[in-house]
Protein backbone atom coordinates (compact mmCIF):
# COMPACT_ATOMS: atom_id res chain seq x y z
CA UNK A 1 0.00 0.00 0.00
CA UNK A 2 2.83 2.40 0.66
CA UNK A 3 4.21 1.72 -2.79
CA UNK A 4 1.23 3.61 -4.08
CA UNK A 5 2.43 6.76 -2.42
CA UNK A 6 6.12 6.03 -2.64
CA UNK A 7 5.73 6.34 -6.41
CA UNK A 8 3.81 9.56 -6.86
CA UNK A 9 3.04 8.80 -10.46
CA UNK A 10 -0.18 10.52 -11.54
CA UNK A 11 -0.67 7.83 -14.17
CA UNK A 12 -0.86 5.00 -11.65
CA UNK A 13 -2.70 7.21 -9.20
CA UNK A 14 -5.57 7.75 -11.61
CA UNK A 15 -8.58 5.56 -11.14
CA UNK A 16 -9.97 5.77 -14.65
CA UNK A 17 -12.72 3.18 -14.28
CA UNK A 18 -14.91 3.64 -11.24
CA UNK A 19 -16.35 0.48 -9.72
CA UNK A 20 -19.90 -0.39 -10.78
CA UNK A 21 -22.71 1.06 -8.74
CA UNK A 22 -26.07 -0.23 -7.63
CA UNK A 23 -27.75 3.12 -8.17
CA UNK A 24 -27.07 6.12 -10.41
CA UNK A 25 -25.34 9.06 -8.85
CA UNK A 26 -23.09 11.97 -9.61
CA UNK A 27 -19.49 11.25 -10.49
CA UNK A 28 -16.66 13.73 -10.35
CA UNK A 29 -13.02 13.85 -11.19
CA UNK A 30 -11.10 15.13 -8.19
CA UNK A 31 -7.50 16.27 -8.00
CA UNK A 32 -5.81 16.62 -4.70
CA UNK A 33 -2.54 15.94 -2.91
CA UNK A 34 -2.29 13.02 -0.52
CA UNK A 35 0.85 12.79 1.58
CA UNK A 36 2.70 14.94 -0.92
CA UNK A 37 1.70 12.92 -3.99
CA UNK A 38 -0.74 14.23 -6.58
CA UNK A 39 -3.86 12.10 -6.89
CA UNK A 40 -6.53 12.19 -9.57
CA UNK A 41 -9.58 10.02 -9.11
CA UNK A 42 -13.13 9.54 -10.22
CA UNK A 43 -15.40 9.56 -7.20
CA UNK A 44 -19.08 9.30 -6.56
CA UNK A 45 -20.61 12.36 -4.82
CA UNK A 46 -21.55 10.37 -1.75
CA UNK A 47 -18.12 8.78 -1.17
CA UNK A 48 -16.84 9.75 2.25
CA UNK A 49 -13.23 10.88 2.49
CA UNK A 50 -12.56 8.11 5.03
CA UNK A 51 -13.72 5.48 2.52
CA UNK A 52 -11.81 7.14 -0.30
CA UNK A 53 -8.60 6.96 1.71
CA UNK A 54 -9.12 3.41 2.95
CA UNK A 55 -10.83 1.63 0.09
CA UNK A 56 -9.61 3.49 -2.96
CA UNK A 57 -6.13 4.60 -1.96
CA UNK A 58 -5.61 1.62 0.37
CA UNK A 59 -4.43 3.98 3.11
CA UNK A 60 -5.96 1.92 5.87
CA UNK A 61 -4.09 3.69 8.66
CA UNK A 62 -7.03 6.08 8.87
CA UNK A 63 -9.46 4.18 11.06
CA UNK A 64 -13.24 4.35 11.06
CA UNK A 65 -15.09 3.91 14.34
CA UNK A 66 -18.37 5.72 14.78
CA UNK A 67 -18.75 7.31 11.35
CA UNK A 68 -20.61 10.29 12.72
CA UNK A 69 -17.88 12.54 14.00
CA UNK A 70 -17.70 11.51 17.64
CA UNK A 71 -14.75 9.14 18.06
CA UNK A 72 -11.96 10.89 16.15
CA UNK A 73 -10.34 7.70 14.81
CA UNK A 74 -10.71 8.97 11.23
CA UNK A 75 -9.01 12.33 11.83
CA UNK A 76 -6.63 13.42 9.06
CA UNK A 77 -5.03 16.76 8.23
CA UNK A 78 -6.88 18.75 5.57
CA UNK A 79 -4.75 21.72 4.50
CA UNK A 80 -2.83 21.34 7.74
CA UNK A 81 -5.80 21.24 10.08
CA UNK A 82 -7.17 18.13 11.78
CA UNK A 83 -10.63 17.24 10.49
CA UNK A 84 -12.98 14.25 10.48
CA UNK A 85 -12.62 12.28 7.26
CA UNK A 86 -15.98 10.60 8.00
CA UNK A 87 -17.70 14.00 8.00
CA UNK A 88 -16.12 15.09 4.73
CA UNK A 89 -17.00 13.99 1.22
CA UNK A 90 -14.07 13.05 -1.01
CA UNK A 91 -15.47 15.38 -3.68
CA UNK A 92 -15.18 18.34 -1.27
CA UNK A 93 -11.42 17.82 -1.18
CA UNK A 94 -10.66 18.88 -4.73
CA UNK A 95 -7.55 21.03 -4.53
CA UNK A 96 -6.91 20.14 -0.88
CA UNK A 97 -3.70 18.89 0.64
CA UNK A 98 -4.32 15.83 2.78
CA UNK A 99 -2.01 14.13 5.21
CA UNK A 100 -2.68 10.75 6.75
CA UNK A 101 -0.72 8.74 9.29
CA UNK A 102 1.05 6.91 6.43
CA UNK A 103 2.58 10.20 5.33
CA UNK A 104 4.40 10.89 8.60
CA UNK A 105 7.28 8.45 8.25
CA UNK A 106 6.97 6.79 4.84
CA UNK A 107 9.11 3.76 4.01
CA UNK A 108 12.26 3.61 6.12
CA UNK A 109 12.10 7.25 7.27
CA UNK A 110 12.63 7.71 11.01
CA UNK A 111 9.51 8.16 13.13
CA UNK A 112 8.37 11.75 13.69
CA UNK A 113 8.77 13.19 17.21
CA UNK A 114 5.05 12.60 17.80
CA UNK A 115 5.22 8.98 16.70
CA UNK A 116 8.38 8.42 18.72
CA UNK A 117 6.74 9.97 21.80
CA UNK A 118 3.69 7.68 21.45
CA UNK A 119 6.10 4.75 21.23
CA UNK A 120 8.28 5.79 24.16
CA UNK A 121 5.42 6.83 26.47
CA UNK A 122 3.36 3.82 25.48
CA UNK A 123 0.58 6.10 24.30
CA UNK A 124 -1.47 3.22 22.95
CA UNK A 125 -2.92 -0.12 23.90
CA UNK A 126 -4.86 -1.72 21.06
CA UNK A 127 -3.86 1.14 18.75
CA UNK A 128 -7.25 1.64 17.15
CA UNK A 129 -7.56 5.29 18.15
CA UNK A 130 -3.86 6.01 17.66
CA UNK A 131 -3.76 7.33 14.07
CA UNK A 132 -6.35 9.97 14.90
CA UNK A 133 -4.57 11.07 18.07
CA UNK A 134 -1.24 11.14 16.23
CA UNK A 135 -2.62 13.39 13.48
CA UNK A 136 -4.17 15.83 15.95
CA UNK A 137 -0.92 15.86 17.97
CA UNK A 138 1.07 16.43 14.80
CA UNK A 139 -1.01 19.52 14.04
CA UNK A 140 -0.39 20.77 17.60
CA UNK A 141 3.37 20.49 17.16
CA UNK A 142 3.15 22.38 13.86
CA UNK A 143 1.57 25.49 15.34
CA UNK A 144 3.79 28.57 15.40
CA UNK A 145 3.56 28.86 19.20
CA UNK A 146 3.31 26.24 21.88
CA UNK A 147 -0.37 25.48 22.55
CA UNK A 148 -1.28 25.89 26.24
CA UNK A 149 -2.60 23.08 28.43
CA UNK A 150 -6.22 24.08 27.76
CA UNK A 151 -5.66 23.94 23.99
CA UNK A 152 -4.07 20.51 24.30
CA UNK A 153 -6.98 19.25 26.42
CA UNK A 154 -9.46 20.73 23.94
CA UNK A 155 -7.76 19.07 20.98
CA UNK A 156 -7.47 15.68 22.73
CA UNK A 157 -11.12 15.84 23.82
CA UNK A 158 -11.94 15.33 20.14
CA UNK A 159 -10.75 11.71 20.39
CA UNK A 160 -12.04 8.68 22.22
CA UNK A 161 -9.79 5.85 23.34
CA UNK A 162 -11.74 2.76 24.27
CA UNK A 163 -8.71 1.30 26.01
CA UNK A 164 -8.63 4.46 28.14
CA UNK A 165 -4.96 5.09 27.55
CA UNK A 166 -5.42 8.80 28.07
CA UNK A 167 -2.72 9.38 30.69
CA UNK A 168 -0.02 8.00 28.46
CA UNK A 169 -1.42 9.64 25.38
CA UNK A 170 -1.31 12.99 27.12
CA UNK A 171 2.23 12.27 28.29
CA UNK A 172 3.26 11.46 24.74
CA UNK A 173 1.76 14.65 23.39
CA UNK A 174 3.48 16.71 26.11
CA UNK A 175 6.81 15.05 25.32
CA UNK A 176 6.44 15.86 21.63
CA UNK A 177 5.52 19.45 22.45
CA UNK A 178 8.49 19.76 24.84
CA UNK A 179 10.77 18.50 22.15
CA UNK A 180 9.36 20.88 19.58
CA UNK A 181 9.03 24.04 21.69
CA UNK A 182 11.35 23.77 24.70
CA UNK A 183 14.60 23.39 22.80
CA UNK A 184 14.77 19.63 23.24
CA UNK A 185 16.44 17.40 20.66
CA UNK A 186 15.35 18.49 17.21
CA UNK A 187 13.06 16.04 15.49
CA UNK A 188 12.97 14.93 11.93
CA UNK A 189 12.36 17.71 9.45
CA UNK A 190 12.72 20.52 11.96
CA UNK B 1 -24.57 3.21 6.92
CA UNK B 2 -23.59 5.29 3.93
CA UNK B 3 -25.46 8.22 2.36
CA UNK B 4 -27.99 7.48 -0.36
CA UNK B 5 -26.84 8.64 -3.81
CA UNK B 6 -27.01 12.32 -4.65
CA UNK B 7 -25.55 14.74 -7.12
CA UNK B 8 -23.07 17.36 -6.03
CA UNK B 9 -22.25 20.79 -7.35
CA UNK B 10 -19.82 23.46 -6.16
CA UNK B 11 -20.87 26.64 -7.96
CA UNK B 12 -18.88 29.86 -8.02
CA UNK B 13 -21.58 32.47 -7.42
CA UNK B 14 -24.64 33.08 -5.27
CA UNK B 15 -26.80 33.30 -8.41
CA UNK B 16 -25.74 29.79 -9.42
CA UNK B 17 -26.38 28.50 -5.89
CA UNK B 18 -29.91 29.92 -6.01
CA UNK B 19 -30.54 28.46 -9.47
CA UNK B 20 -29.57 25.01 -8.17
CA UNK B 21 -31.68 25.39 -5.01
CA UNK B 22 -34.66 26.25 -7.23
CA UNK B 23 -34.49 22.75 -8.80
CA UNK B 24 -38.03 21.43 -8.64
CA UNK B 25 -37.18 17.91 -9.78
CA UNK B 26 -35.19 16.92 -6.75
CA UNK B 27 -34.61 18.14 -3.22
CA UNK B 28 -31.51 20.32 -3.18
CA UNK B 29 -29.67 21.04 0.06
CA UNK B 30 -26.96 23.53 0.94
CA UNK B 31 -23.68 21.90 2.03
CA UNK B 32 -21.44 24.17 4.12
CA UNK B 33 -19.05 22.48 6.58
CA UNK B 34 -21.07 19.26 6.55
CA UNK B 35 -20.56 18.70 10.28
CA UNK B 36 -24.29 18.28 10.86
CA UNK B 37 -25.44 17.44 7.34
CA UNK B 38 -23.04 14.57 6.58
CA UNK B 39 -23.91 12.59 9.73
CA UNK B 40 -27.58 13.07 8.79
CA UNK B 41 -26.83 11.74 5.30
CA UNK B 42 -24.87 8.79 6.65
CA UNK B 43 -27.67 7.90 9.06
CA UNK B 44 -30.08 8.40 6.15
CA UNK B 45 -32.11 10.92 8.12
CA UNK B 46 -31.75 13.14 5.04
CA UNK B 47 -31.94 11.95 1.43
CA UNK B 48 -31.47 15.02 -0.76
CA UNK B 49 -31.11 14.61 -4.51
CA UNK B 50 -28.50 17.35 -4.82
CA UNK B 51 -25.95 18.95 -2.53
CA UNK B 52 -24.91 22.49 -3.34
CA UNK B 53 -21.48 23.12 -1.83
CA UNK B 54 -21.32 26.85 -1.08
CA UNK B 55 -17.74 26.95 0.20
CA UNK B 56 -16.28 27.78 -3.22
CA UNK B 57 -18.29 30.96 -3.73
CA UNK B 58 -15.64 33.66 -3.24
CA UNK B 59 -17.90 36.40 -1.83
CA UNK B 60 -19.25 34.08 0.89
CA UNK B 61 -15.78 33.67 2.35
CA UNK B 62 -15.62 37.21 3.72
CA UNK B 63 -15.14 38.11 7.39
CA UNK B 64 -14.82 41.86 7.95
CA UNK B 65 -15.84 44.90 9.98
CA UNK B 66 -17.72 47.50 7.92
CA UNK B 67 -17.55 51.32 8.18
CA UNK B 68 -20.33 51.39 10.81
CA UNK B 69 -18.36 48.98 12.98
CA UNK B 70 -20.57 45.94 12.35
CA UNK B 71 -19.05 42.48 11.90
CA UNK B 72 -19.99 40.51 8.77
CA UNK B 73 -19.50 36.75 8.79
CA UNK B 74 -20.05 35.16 5.36
CA UNK B 75 -21.71 31.78 4.90
CA UNK B 76 -18.46 29.98 4.06
CA UNK B 77 -16.50 31.32 7.06
CA UNK B 78 -15.46 28.43 9.24
CA UNK B 79 -15.98 28.47 12.98
CA UNK B 80 -12.26 28.28 13.89
CA UNK B 81 -11.42 31.13 11.55
CA UNK B 82 -14.04 33.38 13.17
CA UNK B 83 -13.04 32.39 16.72
CA UNK B 84 -9.34 33.05 16.03
CA UNK B 85 -9.86 36.37 14.24
CA UNK B 86 -8.39 39.30 16.22
CA UNK B 87 -11.31 41.61 15.32
CA UNK B 88 -13.80 39.04 16.63
CA UNK B 89 -11.71 38.44 19.70
CA UNK B 90 -11.65 42.17 20.54
CA UNK B 91 -15.11 43.25 19.42
CA UNK B 92 -17.37 40.18 19.81
CA UNK B 93 -15.70 37.98 22.45
CA UNK B 94 -19.09 36.38 23.21
CA UNK B 95 -19.17 35.02 19.66
CA UNK B 96 -15.66 33.57 20.01
CA UNK B 97 -16.54 32.01 23.38
CA UNK B 98 -19.73 30.45 22.00
CA UNK B 99 -17.83 28.98 19.05
CA UNK B 100 -15.19 27.45 21.33
CA UNK B 101 -17.96 25.50 23.04
CA UNK B 102 -18.90 23.75 19.78
CA UNK B 103 -17.62 20.20 19.82
CA UNK B 104 -13.87 20.02 19.27
CA UNK B 105 -11.31 21.85 17.14
CA UNK B 106 -11.53 19.02 14.57
CA UNK B 107 -15.23 19.89 14.09
CA UNK B 108 -14.79 23.68 14.20
CA UNK B 109 -12.15 23.57 11.47
CA UNK B 110 -14.83 22.53 8.99
CA UNK B 111 -18.13 23.72 10.49
CA UNK B 112 -19.26 27.22 9.50
CA UNK B 113 -20.78 29.93 11.71
CA UNK B 114 -23.76 30.34 9.36
CA UNK B 115 -24.21 26.56 9.03
CA UNK B 116 -24.78 26.24 12.77
CA UNK B 117 -27.26 29.15 12.68
CA UNK B 118 -29.12 27.77 9.64
CA UNK B 119 -29.18 24.27 11.15
CA UNK B 120 -30.64 25.64 14.42
CA UNK B 121 -30.30 22.82 16.89
CA UNK B 122 -32.09 24.08 20.03
CA UNK B 123 -29.11 23.03 22.17
CA UNK B 124 -26.57 24.78 19.92
CA UNK B 125 -24.60 27.71 21.27
CA UNK B 126 -24.47 30.02 18.25
CA UNK B 127 -28.21 30.74 17.86
CA UNK B 128 -28.29 31.86 21.49
CA UNK B 129 -25.18 34.00 21.08
CA UNK B 130 -26.64 35.49 17.88
CA UNK B 131 -29.83 36.55 19.69
CA UNK B 132 -27.85 37.99 22.61
CA UNK B 133 -25.73 39.96 20.13
CA UNK B 134 -28.75 41.22 18.18
CA UNK B 135 -27.59 39.61 14.93
CA UNK B 136 -29.12 40.37 11.56
CA UNK B 137 -29.38 37.63 8.96
CA UNK B 138 -28.97 38.35 5.26
CA UNK B 139 -30.96 35.87 3.16
CA UNK B 140 -30.78 35.63 -0.63
CA UNK B 141 -33.62 34.00 -2.53
CA UNK B 142 -35.38 33.94 -5.88
CA UNK B 143 -37.12 37.24 -5.06
CA UNK B 144 -33.93 39.08 -4.05
CA UNK B 145 -32.20 39.66 -0.74
CA UNK B 146 -33.88 40.34 2.59
CA UNK B 147 -32.63 40.93 6.11
CA UNK B 148 -34.20 39.28 9.14
CA UNK B 149 -33.58 40.12 12.81
CA UNK B 150 -32.56 37.44 15.30
CA UNK B 151 -35.95 37.51 17.05
CA UNK B 152 -37.65 36.41 13.81
CA UNK B 153 -34.93 34.16 12.41
CA UNK B 154 -35.30 31.13 14.71
CA UNK B 155 -38.72 29.57 14.11
CA UNK B 156 -38.67 26.10 15.69
CA UNK B 157 -36.30 23.19 16.28
CA UNK B 158 -34.21 22.77 13.07
CA UNK B 159 -36.33 25.50 11.45
CA UNK B 160 -35.40 29.09 10.59
CA UNK B 161 -36.67 31.91 8.37
CA UNK B 162 -34.51 30.51 5.54
CA UNK B 163 -36.74 28.72 3.00
CA UNK B 164 -35.44 25.64 1.11
CA UNK B 165 -34.79 27.73 -2.02
CA UNK B 166 -32.96 30.44 -0.07
CA UNK B 167 -29.40 30.91 1.13
CA UNK B 168 -28.23 32.58 4.33
CA UNK B 169 -25.39 34.61 2.82
CA UNK B 170 -24.06 36.27 5.97
CA UNK B 171 -24.74 37.13 9.58
CA UNK B 172 -24.12 40.72 10.70
CA UNK B 173 -23.36 41.63 14.31
CA UNK B 174 -23.69 45.29 15.38
CA UNK B 175 -20.82 46.83 17.40
CA UNK B 176 -20.95 46.08 21.13
CA UNK B 177 -19.09 49.04 22.59
CA UNK B 178 -17.88 48.07 26.02
CA UNK B 179 -20.64 45.60 26.89
CA UNK B 180 -19.72 42.95 29.43
CA UNK B 181 -20.51 39.42 28.33
CA UNK B 182 -20.53 35.81 29.45
CA UNK B 183 -21.55 32.44 28.04
CA UNK B 184 -22.11 29.78 30.67
CA UNK B 185 -23.37 26.29 30.02
CA UNK B 186 -23.92 22.95 31.61
CA UNK B 187 -22.88 20.04 29.39
CA UNK B 188 -22.27 16.41 30.32
CA UNK B 189 -18.77 16.66 28.94
CA UNK B 190 -16.73 19.52 27.56
CA UNK B 191 -17.55 19.70 23.85
CA UNK B 192 -21.05 18.30 24.14
CA UNK B 193 -24.15 20.25 23.25
CA UNK B 194 -25.49 22.30 26.17
CA UNK B 195 -27.99 20.62 28.47
CA UNK B 196 -28.83 24.22 29.30
CA UNK B 197 -26.83 27.42 28.85
CA UNK B 198 -27.08 31.19 28.95
CA UNK B 199 -25.57 34.15 27.14
CA UNK B 200 -25.57 37.48 29.01
CA UNK B 201 -24.55 40.98 27.97
CA UNK B 202 -24.54 43.93 30.39
CA UNK B 203 -23.86 47.61 29.79
CA UNK B 204 -22.81 49.98 32.56
CA UNK B 205 -24.52 53.36 32.90
CA UNK B 206 -22.26 56.46 32.58
CA UNK B 207 -21.98 56.55 36.42
CA UNK B 208 -20.50 53.03 36.08
CA UNK B 209 -22.44 51.87 39.11
CA UNK B 210 -25.70 50.71 37.57
CA UNK B 211 -26.82 48.44 34.76
CA UNK B 212 -27.99 50.51 31.80
CA UNK B 213 -29.00 47.58 29.62
CA UNK B 214 -29.08 43.81 29.96
CA UNK B 215 -29.70 40.82 27.73
CA UNK B 216 -30.15 37.23 28.81
CA UNK B 217 -30.78 34.43 26.32
CA UNK B 218 -30.97 30.73 27.18
CA UNK B 219 -30.20 27.65 25.08
CA UNK B 220 -31.44 24.13 25.73
CA UNK B 221 -34.56 25.70 27.28
CA UNK B 222 -37.01 25.47 24.40
CA UNK B 223 -37.32 24.97 20.64
CA UNK B 224 -35.72 28.38 19.97
CA UNK B 225 -33.25 30.51 21.96
CA UNK B 226 -35.23 31.94 24.88
CA UNK B 227 -34.86 35.64 25.69
CA UNK B 228 -36.44 36.60 29.02
CA UNK B 229 -37.43 40.29 29.32
CA UNK B 230 -38.35 39.74 33.00
CA UNK B 231 -34.75 38.77 33.76
CA UNK B 232 -33.46 41.79 31.88
CA UNK B 233 -35.85 44.11 33.76
CA UNK B 234 -34.78 42.61 37.08
CA UNK B 235 -31.19 43.62 36.27
CA UNK B 236 -31.65 47.00 34.56
CA UNK B 237 -31.14 49.99 36.84
CA UNK B 238 -29.66 47.88 39.64
CA UNK B 239 -26.09 47.68 40.92
CA UNK B 240 -25.87 44.03 39.80
CA UNK B 241 -25.46 43.12 43.46
CA UNK B 242 -26.75 40.08 45.32
CA UNK B 243 -30.36 41.30 45.56
CA UNK B 244 -30.53 42.03 41.82
CA UNK B 245 -28.99 38.66 40.93
CA UNK B 246 -31.48 36.95 43.21
CA UNK B 247 -34.36 38.70 41.52
CA UNK B 248 -32.97 37.81 38.08
CA UNK B 249 -32.62 34.15 39.09
CA UNK B 250 -36.21 34.09 40.37
CA UNK B 251 -37.40 35.61 37.12
CA UNK B 252 -35.54 32.89 35.22
CA UNK B 253 -37.07 30.16 37.37
CA UNK B 254 -40.52 31.61 36.79
CA UNK B 255 -40.08 32.34 33.09
CA UNK B 256 -38.38 29.23 31.71
CA UNK B 257 -40.49 26.32 30.49
CA UNK B 258 -37.93 23.77 29.24
CA UNK B 259 -38.87 20.21 28.32
CA UNK B 260 -37.96 16.93 29.99
CA UNK B 261 -35.71 14.69 27.96
CA UNK B 262 -33.15 11.93 28.41
CA UNK B 263 -30.46 14.44 29.40
CA UNK B 264 -32.35 16.26 32.16
CA UNK B 265 -35.76 16.93 33.67
CA UNK B 266 -37.41 20.31 33.18
CA UNK B 267 -37.04 21.11 36.88
CA UNK B 268 -33.32 20.35 36.81
CA UNK B 269 -32.84 22.48 33.69
CA UNK B 270 -34.68 25.42 35.26
CA UNK B 271 -32.67 25.20 38.46
CA UNK B 272 -29.38 24.91 36.57
CA UNK B 273 -30.32 27.81 34.30
CA UNK B 274 -30.90 30.09 37.29
CA UNK B 275 -27.48 29.21 38.73
CA UNK B 276 -25.76 29.68 35.38
CA UNK B 277 -27.48 33.06 35.00
CA UNK B 278 -26.09 34.32 38.30
CA UNK B 279 -22.61 33.17 37.37
CA UNK B 280 -22.88 34.71 33.90
CA UNK B 281 -24.15 38.07 35.24
CA UNK B 282 -21.30 38.26 37.75
CA UNK B 283 -18.74 37.59 35.02
CA UNK B 284 -20.39 39.94 32.54
CA UNK B 285 -20.46 42.76 35.10
CA UNK B 286 -16.74 42.35 35.78
CA UNK B 287 -16.04 42.37 32.05
CA UNK B 288 -17.84 45.69 31.35
CA UNK B 289 -15.39 48.34 30.23
C1 LIG C 1 -18.89 15.47 17.35
C2 LIG C 1 -19.71 16.71 17.12
C3 LIG C 1 -19.97 17.55 18.18
C4 LIG C 1 -20.71 18.72 17.99
N1 LIG C 1 -20.94 19.51 19.07
C5 LIG C 1 -21.65 20.64 18.91
C6 LIG C 1 -21.87 21.51 20.02
O1 LIG C 1 -21.43 21.26 21.15
N2 LIG C 1 -22.59 22.64 19.79
C7 LIG C 1 -23.10 22.95 18.55
O2 LIG C 1 -23.73 23.99 18.42
N3 LIG C 1 -22.91 22.15 17.49
C8 LIG C 1 -22.21 21.01 17.64
N4 LIG C 1 -22.01 20.19 16.54
C9 LIG C 1 -22.63 20.58 15.21
C10 LIG C 1 -21.84 21.70 14.56
O3 LIG C 1 -20.53 21.35 14.60
C11 LIG C 1 -22.06 21.96 13.06
O4 LIG C 1 -20.90 22.51 12.58
C12 LIG C 1 -23.05 22.97 12.72
O5 LIG C 1 -24.26 22.69 13.37
C13 LIG C 1 -23.30 22.99 11.21
O6 LIG C 1 -22.40 23.81 10.49
P1 LIG C 1 -21.85 23.28 9.06
O7 LIG C 1 -21.20 24.43 8.40
O8 LIG C 1 -21.04 22.07 9.26
O9 LIG C 1 -23.22 23.01 8.29
P2 LIG C 1 -23.71 21.76 7.43
O10 LIG C 1 -23.61 20.50 8.20
O11 LIG C 1 -23.08 21.82 6.09
O12 LIG C 1 -25.25 22.18 7.27
C14 LIG C 1 -26.16 22.06 8.35
C15 LIG C 1 -27.58 22.41 7.86
O13 LIG C 1 -27.70 23.80 7.59
C16 LIG C 1 -27.98 24.05 6.21
N5 LIG C 1 -27.14 25.18 5.83
C17 LIG C 1 -25.79 25.31 6.06
N6 LIG C 1 -25.36 26.52 5.65
C18 LIG C 1 -26.44 27.17 5.15
C19 LIG C 1 -26.63 28.46 4.57
N7 LIG C 1 -25.61 29.34 4.46
N8 LIG C 1 -27.87 28.80 4.14
C20 LIG C 1 -28.90 27.93 4.26
N9 LIG C 1 -28.79 26.71 4.81
C21 LIG C 1 -27.56 26.32 5.25
C22 LIG C 1 -27.66 22.74 5.50
O14 LIG C 1 -28.44 22.58 4.34
C23 LIG C 1 -27.97 21.72 6.56
O15 LIG C 1 -29.35 21.46 6.58
C24 LIG C 1 -21.24 19.03 16.70
C25 LIG C 1 -20.98 18.19 15.63
C26 LIG C 1 -20.22 17.04 15.82
C27 LIG C 1 -19.97 16.16 14.66
S1 LIG D 1 -15.12 7.50 12.45
FE1 LIG D 1 -14.96 9.62 12.08
S2 LIG D 1 -15.12 10.43 14.05
FE2 LIG D 1 -15.55 8.33 14.40
S1 LIG E 1 -5.55 2.31 22.34
FE1 LIG E 1 -7.30 1.08 22.06
S2 LIG E 1 -8.79 2.53 21.54
FE2 LIG E 1 -7.16 3.73 22.16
Amino acid sequence: MTTYLATPDPATATHAAPPPLAEPSGWHEIRLTVNGAPVTAQVESRLLLSDFLRDRLRLTGTHVGCEHGVCGACTVLVDGEPARSCLTLAVQCTGAELRTVEGLAPGDAPLTPVQRAFHECHGMQCGFCTPGFVMTATALTEQPERPDAADVADALSGHLCRCTGYRNIRRAVCQALDERFAGGPAGRGE
Amino acid sequence: MKPTPFDYSAPGSVAEVLALLADEEREAKVLAGGQSLIPMLSMRLARPGLLVDITRVPCLDRLYVDASGALHVGAAVRQSRAADDPAVHDGWPLLAAAIRRIGHPQIRHRGTVCGSLAHHDPAAELPTAALALDARFVIAGPGGTRTVGAADFFVATFQTAVAPDELLTEVVLPPRAGDGWAFEELARRHGDFATVGVAVTLRRAPDRRTVAAARAVFCGAGPVPVRLPAVEEALTGTDAGAAALDAAASAALAGLTPADDVHATAAYRREAAAHLLVRACTLAWERCS
